[in-house]
């Protein structure tokens, strides 16, 4: 069983597990200066997954890079996501002319983590390990994609709608990896619209959906020039 | 950070990753401009130096845009942000694999493009000095242009316009050490000055594209 062997692997070689919550709480935040999540808070402890629902422009991807430090929040804190995440978004961030094994190698080294086999085995890429990523088909680029997660040896993934173009046996494999991953005391935090299969909260955000007035008075005059 | 750069430079040198588009441009630059100003060779040697600069300087520029902007669009800057090495030490690494793949053969070229445009026999050592001192500067501040740009379509042109006014210290400077050692001159003011803007853009610039590209990437 690939999966397991892989989370056994990682947690032979982090030792440890960790064991911090990631805490939000009354977060706003905003897109293009206008708001569009409000007074948002959920704790998402070690071993659970949450998956977030919501319409399409929501702000459940806004929230996903807010989480993940790539954008500050309008108000509210944000705690246990320093350098604990690992991000996966639309795009799978792949080189076309590497090799399937260049790609994850080149990300296994700047997470300073292990080996790529495990990573390889759990979704099915040992194969196509040698294969130019150029080549992949899209389900193969996004198995990639989140092979990415297992060599980052990172406790909270951050993942939004991680199972666009898989079919179902990849579903299957990246609930599978999931699962382990929980099991190892990691935890998920997942905005998706299809059912993983996963024993996961469910977060609906629509309530939380800002009323659309700008921000207006907290943006100061050098932030309209960012 | 090594594996950084070492992916750069592989990236660099894979099919359409552009090694050598800088340097075949710096070649066609020097090669026309004898056919432009004419077969005088008094008046060639003494053009040559900043003919050289100059060419080097826009083969520098051409491969500016895609130093970031490929990064952006397969979404691995966005990753890169979330990862343990610091912006400041990405942006760094990636003017250094930039000045690898095109500084660095320019520097080498030079000699023989300058046997092109007859330039007088002291000015070689001074050239390839002036280039070797000065091209880290164009890598670095070019970093800042593409950072500034990332995430515009078609931002190349806007990059070029913001970076080559930029580029104006280092031009002079380092086109004066190369025509002043070409004619025997002391060099070692223009040289000084010369080195001071490349130590001090590769101290100072990566921490403005860093914050640039915070900025860019919400």
């Amino acid at each position: 069983m690939p999966v397991a062997e892989c989370a056994f692997f990682r947690a032979a070689q982090s030792g440890k597990r960790d064991v911090m919550d990631l805490t939000v709480s009354d977060l706003t935040i905003a897109r293009g200066g206008v708001p569009v999540l409000a007074g948002l808070g959920f704790v998402l402890q070690p071993g659970h997954a949450l998956i977030l629902r919501g319409p399409n422009g929501i702000g459940k991807t806004t929230l996903l890079r807010t989480i993940a430090g790539l954008q500050p929040p309008v108000s509210g804190q944000i705690t246990g996501a320093e350098e604990r995440i690992a991000y996966a978004a639309h795009a799978d961030g792949i080189k076309p002319t590497l090799t399937v094994a260049e790609n994850l190698r080149f990300w296994a080294r700047v997470f300073g983590a292990g080996g790529i086999q495990p990573a390889l085995e759990a979704f099915d890429l040992t194969t196509l390990a040698e294969r130019q990523a150029g080549s992949l088909s899209a389900g193969q680029k996004r198995r990639l994609g989140l092979a990415r997660l297992l060599v980052t040896g990172r406790p909270v993934w951050v993942l939004d709608e991680p199972t666009v173009s898989l079919d179902t046996r990849a579903v299957a494999m990246f609930a599978d990896a999931v699962r382990a991953h929980l099991a190892w005391g990691g935890s998920a935090l997942i905005a998706t619209h299809i059912d993983l299969g996963l024993e996961a909260e469910v977060l609906d955000v629509t309530p939380f959906k800002a009323t659309l007035a700008p921000v207006a008075g907290e943006t100061d005059f050098d932030e309209a020039f960012l | 950070m090594i594996a950084l750069l070492l992916r750069d430079l592989r990236l660099a040198v894979r099919a359409g990753g552009g090694f050598g588009l800088g340097l075949a441009f710096f070649l066609i630059v020097t090669v026309m401009v004898p056919f432009a100003v004419g077969p005088q060779s008094a008046l060639l040697s003494s053009i040559a130096p900043g003919v050289l600069w100059l060419g080097a300087l826009l083969a520098c520029l051409l491969s500016l845009d895609r130093l970031l902007a490929l990064d952006w669009e397969d979404g691995s800057l966005d990753l890169l942000a979330t990862a343990p090495l610091p912006l400041e030490a990405t942006v760094t690494v990636k003017a250094l694999a930039h000045w690898i793949t095109t500084g660095l053969p320019l520097v080498l070229a030079a000699p023989v493009l300058g046997v092109l445009l007859n330039l007088p026999q002291p000015g070689y050592f001074w050239l390839v000095v002036s280039l070797a001192a000065g091209t880290p500067a164009l890598s670095v501040i070019g970093t800042f242009g593409a950072a500034l740009t990332v995430g515009l379509k078609r931002g190349g042109l806007l990059m070029s316009l913001l970076v080559l006014p930029l580029y104006v210290p280092t031009l002079i400077f380092g086109a004066e050490v190369a025509r002043r050692g070409a004619v025997g001159m002391e060099t070692a003011t223009p040289l000084l000055m010369l080195a001071g803007i490349s130590a001090g853009t590769l101290a100072l610039l990566p921490f403005a594209s860093a914050a640039v590209l915070r900025v860019n990437l919400r």
